[in-house]
């Protein structure tokens, strides 16, 4: 075990990736001698040379096209876009290509060696351009795989699967942890599986699900909650497509009462799918009207983010609200 | 790059260049004079020809089948089969191909058979894109040949990351990729072709300047000499040629594939050619060109040209001309009968290769499907056939695809 920043475990995964397999390929903007903005890609043009780490021109839908045909070809890029508010441009690489290869050609060619990293999410005076939370319009699309880590041992360990994985991945980072969020990493190879929640926490009382950064934001509202006596039981859900509705059906089942929160707007935010599927499968259970604690249906804010962002006292109230209903 | 530095202000536009165009045979099948014959031996011209021929015989007919109902669309690639066969013919026949929709001539001339060309036209159980995507959407992994997709330019940077992977193969293959000279607006164009110049790929970015996309024609996509001096702005190797000249094109190909696989230099070809046909079955010319504009572009028949040039070597005879026509004609004839009596794929390939494994969601949604469709088997008689049938015949496929 070592100790690593989410950054660290990051990059540890596409240095343990690339040392395994040489058609693992890591490229986007800055990504090359620079390490990239954050830093993810640190060291490993050094490592691996030129050819299999390096800048791109600034062209997200370059980025993204030339990833779907290094990956059709049959090696393993590792694209990154900058801030997942930039990822716009290269929506129709995503949403149309990527997404539909292997579909459209009855399984001849397929893109699943594809991984694209971005850095998602507010809370660092970001604004507009540089705090989005996109994972809706891709959940939206059959095809992707969607996931998101909380902290860097799931970053290492759900990073690795993605590489691996035989399907596209798209692999949204909370930027917001990539250096607050530190924890105990193994430094050998693991993976986590792809498509499985994780419950955190148990309780009896009341379910809470979220991803990513959110997840550190829902503990703070627990621990206000349990002070109250009311038991919470916590669950990362980890990948957005697929989602694990099995674990969260069978949490609510228990508790009859679930707030989603995600920092995304929430009219078309994936609250109100995990919602719909949730009140579909435990009707007669539910003790309470199922709440979601999101951003608000505006573009993301710059002074006000404290006041936009669905922090850890919103929530607070969401679930006295649901257990008081 | 040095630059010279002056002292009084002096605007370009790019008219201080012009760009000549490459042109081997004259419109009766001659060679210019200074012109020299390129390395085409006599079978593989032959091939070539007959790949052509094949292409046109298989656009008349399909065109017709679909203006009798049998088809639901089609796309021709008429006037255009010199551009796309002679491109192909100078290419390893293990290079990739990235093409737009329009060059099926690509395919036929690297051996896909009339039957693969029907199962996919009639979207039945033997295409191998499972009938998920409309005619003339074709793919073959062992023909090397991308399966197409309907959004335009996407393939462009596509092929910029394929053949880079090729490089860090070394396996001395290179990509080619088709487009028309609409696509070349979309902004995946100019991301490809930067990216290849700058990552050094090999790559060839084969234009189709057919004047049309699809009733807006090129005066109306650019103001420049067409979409050959763009080259310059990425620092890549250029060549306009002749597109209804196969020698001229299958030339310029060749030397461009030594650029791209010895050099590692990305090359844009510019092929000047016209759509004779409509853009598609939906389409109609008459309102927005005149006749006697694509009457001008029918004596330039790019067809017909590479025929007289044989026929003048001997080549090809009268004789063979009739046979292989009337071949081709039942060929395809007899196929189109077979084809679209097929049944269409089973139910199950509405949610296989969505990902690698059909997920749980997917399959719960599949099993509710098949539930309605027990209960209303007269309201989806493909779904509810292939469910009576209860067999997966997915795999029953024809070989290797």
């Amino acid at each position: 075990m070592a100790t690593m920043n989410m950054l660290q475990a990051i990059n540890n995964a596409l240095d343990i990736a690339m040392a395994e397999d040489e058609k693992v390929i890591c490229f986007g903007e800055d990504v090359g001698i620079f390490g990239g903005v954050f830093r993810a890609t640190s060291h490993l043009q050094e490592k691996y040379g030129k050819a299999r780490c390096f800048n791109t021109p600034l062209v997200e839908q370059g980025i993204i096209g030339f990833a779907n045909g290094l990956a059709a070809q049959g090696s393993v890029p590792v694209a990154e876009i900058q801030f997942a508010d930039y990822i716009f441009p290269a929506f129709d690489q995503i949403v149309n290509e990527t997404a539909k290869y292997r579909y459209r050609s009855g399984d001849l060619f397929n893109v699943g060696g594809l991984t694209i990293r971005t850095p998602y999410g507010g809370g660092i005076a970001g604004g507009l351009y540089h705090s989005q939370s996109p994972e809706a319009y891709f959940t939206h699309t059959p095809g992707l795989k969607v996931v998101v880590p909380r902290n860097p041992y799931q970053a290492k360990g759900l990073l690795l699967a993605a590489i691996r994985d035989p399907d596209p991945v798209l692999f949204l980072e909370p930027k917001r942890l990539y250096r607050a969020s530190v924890g105990e990493v193994p430094e050998d190879d693991y993976q986590l599986q792809i498509g499985e929640a994780d419950v955190i926490k148990e309780g009896s009382d009341i379910t809470l699900v979220g991803w990513g950064a959110q997840m550190e934001v829902i503990g703070k509202a627990v621990e206000l909650a349990e002070e109250q006596g009311i038991a919470c039981e916590v669950i990362d859900l980890r990948s957005l497509l697929p989602w694990d509705a099995d674990t969260v059906v069978e949490s609510v089942l228990k508790t009859g009462r679930l707030v989603v929160s995600h920092e995304a707007p929430l009219t078309g935010g994936f609250a109100g799918e995990i919602a719909a599927t949730v009140q579909e499968r435990c009707f007669l259970y539910l003790e309470s009207p199922i709440r979601r604690v999101t951003g608000l249906d505006t573009p993301f804010p710059l002074a006000l983010e404290k006041e936009y962002l669905p922090d850890h006292l919103k929530i607070f109230e969401a679930i006295r609200e649901s257990v008081n209903f | 790059m040095m630059t010279n530095h002056v002292h009084q202000p002096a605007f370009m536009t790019g008219d201080e260049f012009s760009i000549d165009t490459f042109s081997l045979l004259d419109a009766e099948g001659e060679l210019y004079r200074g012109a020299s014959e390129p390395a085409l031996e006599r079978d593989h011209a032959r091939r070539l020809y007959q790949a052509m021929l094949a292409t046109r015989i298989l656009d008349e007919r399909m065109m017709a089948a679909q203006r009798q109902g049998r088809l639901s669309f089609y796309m021709q690639c008429v006037g255009e089969e010199a551009a796309v066969i002679g491109a192909t013919a100078a290419l390893d026949d293990a290079d990739m191909i990235m093409a737009q929709y329009r060059e099926q001539g690509a395919l036929m001339y690297r051996g896909f058979s009339i039957d693969e060309f029907m199962n996919q036209l009639f979207g039945n159980e033997l295409d191998y894109g499972k009938g998920r995507q409309m005619p003339v959407h074709y793919g073959s992994r062992k023909l090397h040949y991308m399966t197409i997709s309907s959004p335009l330019a996407t393939q462009i940077p596509q092929a910029t990351g394929y053949a880079y992977g090729q490089k860090l193969a070394g396996d001395g293959l290179c990509t080619l990729t088709f487009f028309g000279e609409g696509a070349a607006s979309e902004g995946d164009f100019h991301a490809a072709l930067n990216m290849a110049s700058v990552h050094k790929v090999p790559v060839i970015f084969f234009c189709r300047n057919n004047g049309y996309a699809i009733s807006t024609p090129a005066v109306e996509q650019f103001a420049a000499d067409g979409i050959a001096p763009r080259a310059f702005g990425y620092h890549m190797h250029v060549i306009r040629v002749d597109g209804n000249d196969v020698l001229a094109v299958f030339e310029a190909t060749r030397q461009a594939r030594k650029i791209a696989v010895e050099q590692n230099q990305p090359v844009l070809i510019e092929a000047m050619t016209y759509r004779l046909a409509a853009h598609s079955s939906s389409d109609d010319p008459s309102g927005y060109r005149l006749k006697s504009e694509e009457e001008t572009w029918r004596l330039k028949d790019p067809v017909l040209r590479m025929q007289k040039w044989l026929m003048k070597k001997g080549w090809w005879s009268e004789e063979e001309e009739t046979r292989e026509q009337e071949t081709r004609r039942q060929e395809v004839l007899d196929t189109m009968k077979r084809a679209e009596k097929r049944t269409a794929p089973p139910l199950e390939s509405l949610v296989s290769d969505v990902y690698a494994d059909v997920t749980p969601e997917l399959q719960r949604q599949f099993d509710q499907l098949k539930k309605h469709i027990r209960r209303y088997p007269e309201a989806y008689p493909r779904g509810a056939r292939s469910l009576d049938l209860d067999v997966d015949t997915a795999n029953d496929a024809q070989g290797d695809a």
